[in-house]
């Protein structure tokens, strides 16, 4: 076990990777002698040489195109974009491509690229640092999308993901990079890709979240729980294939609802998780399901803390949905 | 997949600096070949048997002599158009057309329209219908060959429009910098679907390009193939001997629609077609061929003839066999199917078996 924040245990799942398998290779801007700018590589180049930690012209299109036709190759690409908000220039090669080679080819051309980007808000970034797309990929068939909230699960989620064999987006969540830091196994220990985790136990409401989202949820279950109210927090870590059965299970349990992302609401993965529940879990539920997510305007800047969902947010729409019906 | 029988004679590992007349006849061969396949292609559609097609006329010389010019352990990565080149590399003509009916035997599964077809064992790459994407794509499998220290070149097929795309200007900035040994080979056809080739930039040669990246940069009469069989063979060489990757502008002309979706008249002139047509390259090899008394009559008629039958032959097994079963929807897209795709494809099975919808 080492104790680890969130962006050296991905720096550590990378390592392993690595060790284990000349087959992987980074690729990405400034990831090599600069480490990246969060660090996330910091010394692999330096460990694993300038030809397996790849630093690249400035093209989303060219890392994500390369990646892919090393991927097509046999090796195990593992681009990064710098931020997600400049994941667009390489939609194309990620929709178009990516997630369809083996598909449309009939099973021929499996295409293993685990995909990194750090995602989300409140850093002070702004309009292009502080993006929530995952609801673009996870719109998306043929791509798996991850997004772990803690270090363990990081790394854990990480291994897993490059000993996959489909296309895989692992979205991290840059607020809390270095925010806290826990326990992380040593060695090859995976996490799998497609289970939801209980992080808190409740009976009276399900707050479904991931990523940077679990820290203010788990506040606000706490919250909760000092006015009576039994709080269940579900960490989604999967959003595709998501692990609908951990979902059902809480609700069915629960009866309520509350859906908690930083991305705004309007077609937000909460639109999706509330559809299903809708179609599969009606009669378990006790009252009208609640998104608490960012508001349907672009990320701003000055305001960012009233953009981003927080304790007091979340608390205040689980009281309703717990008053409700 | 049964082995073709137009696979180019083992050659020696570079290949031979000129074509013998010997292959220069069966490079012909093919080139009537493919030029046969887009006639009788066109008519399916009209007829309504096939959904699409989008012809290669006037390009068959620059496909074929570039495709010669390659190893097979060399990897392709096609756009919409490379049947001669498929042809070439010794892809039968049964799976392309049956690619192009997309029944049961399809190698993709009836999932894209006709043209874009892939098969692995041929190291050609599946098309898709973005253009562009190839060029960075097969720019990578260049970087991770040269990484596997594997002394085989990449090459990616492409028109005069896609070099206004971002992928063009990724692919050959990155293959630049990171010396890959990559061939992009630019069919400029003089026309993207309704736009003439000035139109899509203000170079004077689309090869000249390659200077601003730092690599080499030719143009070649792309209805000459011997002469674009040596550009090719020549970047082969330089690619793997460490002198970097070569754009290739093979000069050509599109003597067909764009597609079978498209009438050109509203576009271009009449005058501009027939003088194209003047210089089409199968009746410029054919009397290429026939003045150096390396073909006769006899034989070119034999070869239209044999063209003729193997595709009614192959038309005719394509239509007899069944279509992709339902069940396929589901496969392929991951290793192991997910429990909502699973549960999707028993949903469809539903409204089959209850008649809501017909198979």
């Amino acid at each position: 076990m080492s104790e680890l924040t969130l962006v050296q245990a991905v720096n550590r799942g990378l390592q392993q990777a690595m060790r284990a398998d000349p087959d992987v290779v980074l690729l990405g801007e400034d990831i090599g002698v600069n480490g990246g700018v969060f660090r996330a590589t910091e010394g692999l180049q330096k460990e694993f040489g300038a030809d397996r930690v790849i630093d690249t012209p400035l093209s989303e299109t060219g890392i994500v195109g390369t990646a892919i036709g090393m991927a097509l190759y046999g090796l195990k690409p593992v681009p990064e974009i710098q931020f997600q908000d400049f994941i667009y220039p390489a939609f194309d090669q990620i929709v178009s491509e990516l997630a369809k080679f083996r598909y449309r080819s009939g099973g021929q051309y499996p295409c293993h690229v685990v995909l990194r980007a750090p995602y989300g808000g409140g850093i002070k970034g702004g309009l292009y640092h502080s993006q929530s797309a995952e609801a673009y990929f996870a719109h998306t068939s043929g791509l798996k999308v991850v997004i772990p909230s803690t270090p363990a699960d990081a790394k854990g989620l990480l291994l897993s993901a490059i000993h996959d064999e489909d296309p895989v987006l692992f979205f991290e969540p840059k607020r809390i990079y270095r925010a806290v830091t826990g326990e992380v196994p040593d060695g090859d220990v995976r996490v799998p890709i497609g289970t939801a985790s209980i992080v808190r136990d409740g009976t009276d409401v399900s707050l479904f979240a991931y990523g940077a989202m679990i820290p203010p949820t788990l506040k606000a279950a706490e919250s909760l729980e000092s006015e009576g109210i039994s709080a269940e927090v579900i960490d989604l870590r999967t959003l595709s294939p998501l692990d609908e059965k951990a979902v059902l299970t809480s609700v069915e349990k629960t009866g309520r609802a509350v859906i908690v992302h930083e991305a705004p609401r309007f077609c937000g993965y909460g639109a999706e998780l509330a559809a299903i529940l809708a179609e599969k879990a009606f009669f378990s539920l006790k009252a009208p399901i609640q998104r608490v997510t960012g508001w349907d305007t672009p990320f701003p800047y000055a305001l960012e803390h009233l953009y981003l969902p927080n304790a007091e947010r979340i608390v205040h729409a689980a009281r309703s949905t717990a008053r409700a019906g | 997949m049964a082995e073709a029988s137009t696979t180019p004679e083992a050659s020696p590992r570079t290949p031979a600096e000129d074509l013998s007349p010997d292959q220069l006849r069966a490079a012909y061969r093919l080139m009537v070949l493919a030029r046969s396949v887009d006639e009788r292609c066109l008519a399916l559609q009209r007829q309504g048997r096939i959904g699409f097609y989008a012809p290669l006329q006037g390009q068959e010389a620059a496909q074929v002599g570039c495709a010669w010019a390659l190893r097979p352990e060399d990897w392709i990565f096609p756009a919409y158009r490379e049947i001669a080149v498929a042809l070439v590399r010794g892809v039968p003509l049964q799976a392309i057309i049956d690619q192009f009916y997309g029944n049961a035997e399809d190698e993709v599964k009836g999932r894209q329209m006709p043209n874009h077809f892939g098969y692995r064992q041929f190291r050609f790459v599946t098309a898709s219908s973005p253009v562009g994407t190839q060029i960075t794509q097969a720019v990578g499998t260049a970087m991770a060959a040269k990484m596997r220290k594997e002394p085989i070149v990449t090459i990616s097929f492409f028109g005069d429009g896609t070099t206004s795309s971002n992928d063009f200007h990724a692919g050959l900035n990155f293959a630049g910098v990171f010396q890959a040994p990559s061939i992009f080979f630019i069919q400029n056809n003089q026309w993207a679907i309704s736009l003439p080739r000035e139109r899509q930039t203000r170079s004077a040669t689309l090869a000249e390009k390659a200077q601003a990246y730092g690599i080499a940069g030719v143009v070649v009469d792309g209805m000459d193939l011997s002469a674009v069989y040596r550009v090719v063979r020549e970047a082969r060489e330089r690619a793997l001997s460490g002198g970097g990757p070569t754009l290739i502008e093979a000069q050509v002309y599109r003597l067909g629609p764009h597609s079978t979706s498209d009438d050109p008249k509203r576009y271009r002139t009449e005058a501009e077609l027939a003088e194209w047509k003047g210089r089409d390259p199968i009746a410029r090899m054919k009397q290429q061929l026939l003045s150096s008394g390396d073909l006769t009559e006899a034989q070119d008629q034999e070869y239209w003839g044999e063209a003729r039958e193997q595709l009614a032959s192959v038309i005719k097994h394509a239509e007899s066999v069944p279509p992709v079963a339902p069940s396929t929807l589901f496969e392929d897209l991951f290793a192991r199917p997910t429990p909502a795709l699973e549960e999707q494809r028993a949903e469809l099975e539903r409204l089959l078996s209850e008649g809501v919808v017909k198979p």
